[in-house]
């Protein structure tokens, strides 16, 4: 086997295609840079005939939806998901991480909740508030900006509040509360809980000429024909390929970054998938955008004579410090909603369309981080599951369980859109302790080192859960309604999700002024080479308790701003 | 399942849009001389439209075990005045393919029907297909009510249990259960809240101050611009 080199020397090297590296493609493909976008996955547009699942009846799965298939069901737009048969990751014995990886042009922002949130003042600096972790070496005002572009480029729905920590934006505007929401919103409020407008990047308004608006069938997971949700391959990848100053490398797999005697960047190798080859991309800087895990792994293989501990590791921090969102969800039957009138449409966007931010004051709480609660219910359309155990809601009725024939039509409607779900999702603090390295021992099919994985949640993260099920208990109370199931035990770790399943890691190569104890600057370059760039999830120094979407977007925009500006400089040649 | 497990599958799938975390299907091998299946068009990848192929051409079910599922399932939903049955809605075709897909279910319900198929020699002298419908029926009534079975069947309440949740499934994410259920949706449309009507009977109602931010579908075709302060002035 050898390695085949290209003899164009790109501006950019941009490694994955999701929100960080669309982003970093648009912004610097549309300054005249030229830019290479490395992709592991392949070509996918919603809009293609060929990849569609929108709008599909759950008949046209012979699995009717279930999850045999795609993690989160055969409509859902993600390529990938938990496993992916030929590149495997371990866990380190007793810990437990699971890792989702959507290999595809738009990653996993091709399915994503949408749920866009600014990270507030107190986010970028937690430790002057509680004295854990670290404070980010920039601030919101540093950030605001960024926002604000983000907002007005991609388009986001929510509503002016003026609440602390839970930063306005340009918004566009909400789409009314579902039926069961208008029970939650009722209900949060009389248990002293804020409830605001979701805020989804979803075009309920137009931003541009090339997506539409949005048609109201709830099914963003499934990537939008119309381009109204933001996913990075509508919204940013091919808006860059219009410049004409993008090439995209589908189904190629980054190896390596590779440097000079210099120690500076020269370029990635990657495995073709499709010819099984290694190839070798040159460029005058790299941009990372491959995931926070994938671009510690990327980092911690490319080794070298210089870079014995992986590029960019001499701090021995790349990889550290990985830390997910905390989950944990009940559901309860709602008596009011039973019986129900269905005579309506009730899919709306896809999402909820009403939240509660985080309405507390640690302060006066046993612990640090704080959560935010999202809502799920309403009159769905039906899919595999749909009935299970339905005869079970009949002893919340006083009536028989069980049973068979006609009478199981009447059951199946009477709950129907019966069901609400609330879900918290919170703020773990990043540890140093919860990492991923390379396994010595284990390649993927492409002979590529794979990660082990160690990770536990902390007593910080395990009673923010216990909390979020005293808070779902009294919502509910508060709604007359009747939880499912029984809340989970201390044993049970308040039924917090395993780390990893809230799909929100990041912290693996996070930034600081101080090289000793991180990998990225307040510009998101290496400190070691100054002609490679995170900007996926990886620099987070901390995850506040909001999907991380947002804030990579507005920081991939501001390191490109960056990066443009060195090259007018010519530090970067 | 027992209730603890069939009460977590329904907070899982039921009426919430279904998604069911499955077991890992084992290992599939394919080979590389088959074609991908054209057979429907759902937004496959090669790799899954093999997936799809292999698992439609591969037989699980016996031909007497296809009869008594498809007996079963219209004992669990037979035809009313208004609706087809289950096996009209061809519910035994799917559960003749879940078994491939979700291999979980291949020895419960294998077992199952032959764990009744013994019940019914037992109390009626022949399997259970060759039983009249008043014995299947009996039959049925010792393990279709789980608080009123005897411990001595509760096998069949396990099996039965399955075998509802999978008719019912199958039902429901028909063409006629989805009729029946009577959900409006998946086809493009402008939300525009909960009907008058609906939100009254429920005492419930919008407040001027919530619907000031929501969306005015007659302006969402303008071009989105906003003032110095974010208000939104299109």
């Amino acid at each position: 086997m050898y390695i085949i080199e290209s003899s164009k020397i790109y501006d950019v090297i941009i490694v994955g295609s999701g929100a960080g590296g669309g982003m970093a493609a648009k912004i610097l493909a549309e300054s005249g840079l030229s830019v290479a976008i490395v992709e592991a996955g392949p070509f996918f547009d919603p809009t293609n005939p060929e990849h569609m699942t929108q709008l599909k009846w759950p008949y046209e799965s012979p699995r009717r939806g279930a999850s045999s298939t795609r993690a989160f069901g055969d409509f859902d737009a993600a390529y990938g998901g938990w496993e992916i048969e030929g590149e495997p990751y371990t866990r380190a014995e007793g810990t437990e991480f699971d890792w989702f990886r959507s290999h595809m042009v738009g990653g996993r922002t091709n399915h994503w909740g949408r749920i866009s949130l600014r990270f507030g003042p107190k986010d970028f600096k937690r430790k002057d508030i509680d004295g854990l972790g670290d404070n980010w070496p920039i601030g919101y005002d540093d950030v605001k900006p960024y926002y604000d572009k983000v907002d007005k480029l991609i388009g986001v729905f929510g509503s002016k509040e003026n609440l602390d920590n839970e930063p306005d934006g340009y918004f566009l505007p909400v789409p009314k509360p579902r039926l069961h929401e208008l029970y939650y919103i009722k209900a949060a409020r009389k248990a002293g809980v804020t409830v605001i407008p979701s805020r989804l990047s979803i075009l309920t308004k137009k931003v541009n000429n090339d997506r539409g608006i949005c048609f109201y069938c709830s099914q963003c997971s499934r990537a939008c024909v119309a381009k109204a949700d933001f996913s990075s391959g509508t919204s940013l990848v091919f808006p860059a390929q219009k410049t004409g100053n993008v090439d995209l490398f589908v189904n190629s797999i980054v190896r390596e970054v590779t440097t000079d005697s210099e120690g500076r960047a020269t370029g990635v190798s990657y495995v073709n998938k499709e010819d099984r080859q290694e190839y070798q991309l040159k460029g005058k800087t790299v941009v990372l955008a491959a995931s926070a895990c994938s671009s510690a792994r990327i980092l911690l293989n490319s080794k070298s004579s210089q870079y014995p501990n992986g590029l960019g590791n001499s701090s021995d921090i790349v990889g550290k410090y990985l830390h997910d969102s905390t989950g944990s969800s009940r559901a309860a039957f709602v008596p009011e909603l039973m019986n129900r009138k269905v005579t309506y449409n009730e899919d709306g966007v896809g999402g909820m369309h009403v939240y509660s931010p985080w309405w507390l004051d640690n302060k006066q709480l046993d612990f640090p981080r704080g959560y935010h609660i999202e809502v799920w219910g309403g009159l769905r359309v039906p899919s595999y599951g749909t009935g299970f155990g339905v005869t079970e809601m009949n002893r919340f009725v006083g009536e028989q369980v069980g049973g068979y024939g006609n009478k199981l039509r009447d059951d199946v409607k009477r709950f129907y859109g019966a069901i609400m779900g609330i879900s918290g999702r919170g703020e773990s603090v990043a540890q140093k302790d919860n990492y991923c390295e390379i396994d010595p021992n284990v390649v993927d099919e492409w002979g590529i080192p794979v990660l082990r994985f160690h990770y536990n949640w902390t007593d910080y993260e395990r009673r923010q859960a216990k909390h979020m099920h005293e808070t779902f208990e009294e919502i509910f109370d508060a709604m007359g309604a009747i939880p499912l199931g029984e809340a989970p035990s201390k044993e049970q770790d308040y039924g917090l999700a395993a780390p990893g399943q809230i799909i929100h890691e990041v912290g693996t190569t996070r930034m600081g002024n101080d090289p000793k104890t991180s990998v990225t600057n307040k510009n998101h370059q290496l400190h070691e080479v100054d002609n490679v760039f995170v900007v996926d999830g990886g620099p987070f120094v901390s995850q506040a308790d909001k999907n991380p979407t947002w804030t990579i977007l507005a920081l991939s925009w501001k390191t490109s701003d960056y990066i443009i500006d060195q090259f007018k400089k010519q530090n970067i040649s | 399942m027992d209730r603890r497990e069939s009460m977590k599958t329904m907070l899982l799938g039921s009426l919430t849009g279904g998604l069911i975390v499955n077991g890992c299907a084992p290992e599939e091998t394919v080979e590389q001389s088959v074609t991908p299946a054209e057979a429907t068009r759902y937004g496959r990848t090669e790799a899954e439209k093999l997936r799809d192929k292999m698992l439609m051409e591969a037989e699980f079910f016996t031909e007497q075990e296809v009869d008594t599922i498809a007996t079963l399932c219209d004992l669990i939903l037979p035809a009313n005045a208004d609706f087809g049955s289950a096996t009209d809605a061809g519910v035994q075709e799917f559960i003749a393919f879940i078994v491939k897909d979700i291999p979980d279910h291949q020895i419960p319900l294998r077992g199952g029907m032959m764990w009744l198929n013994h019940r019914a020699i037992k109390k009626f002298g022949d399997v259970f297909t060759n039983c009249t419908e008043a014995q299947q029926k009996e039959l049925l009534d010792e393990i279709a009510y789980p608080d009123k079975a005897t411990p001595e069947v509760a096998p069949g309440v396990e099996f039965f249990e399955r075998m509802r949740n999978l008719t019912l499934t199958g039902y429901y994410t028909s063409k006629m259960g989805i009729e029946e259920l009577g959900y409006r949706g998946n086809r493009p449309n402008a939300w525009n809240g909960v009907p008058e009507d609906i939100l009254k009977e429920h005492g419930l109602s919008y407040e001027e101050e919530w619907l000031a931010k929501c969306v005015k579908h007659e302006t969402s075709g303008v071009m989105a611009e906003w003032d110095e302060d974010g208000n939104l002035i299109t």
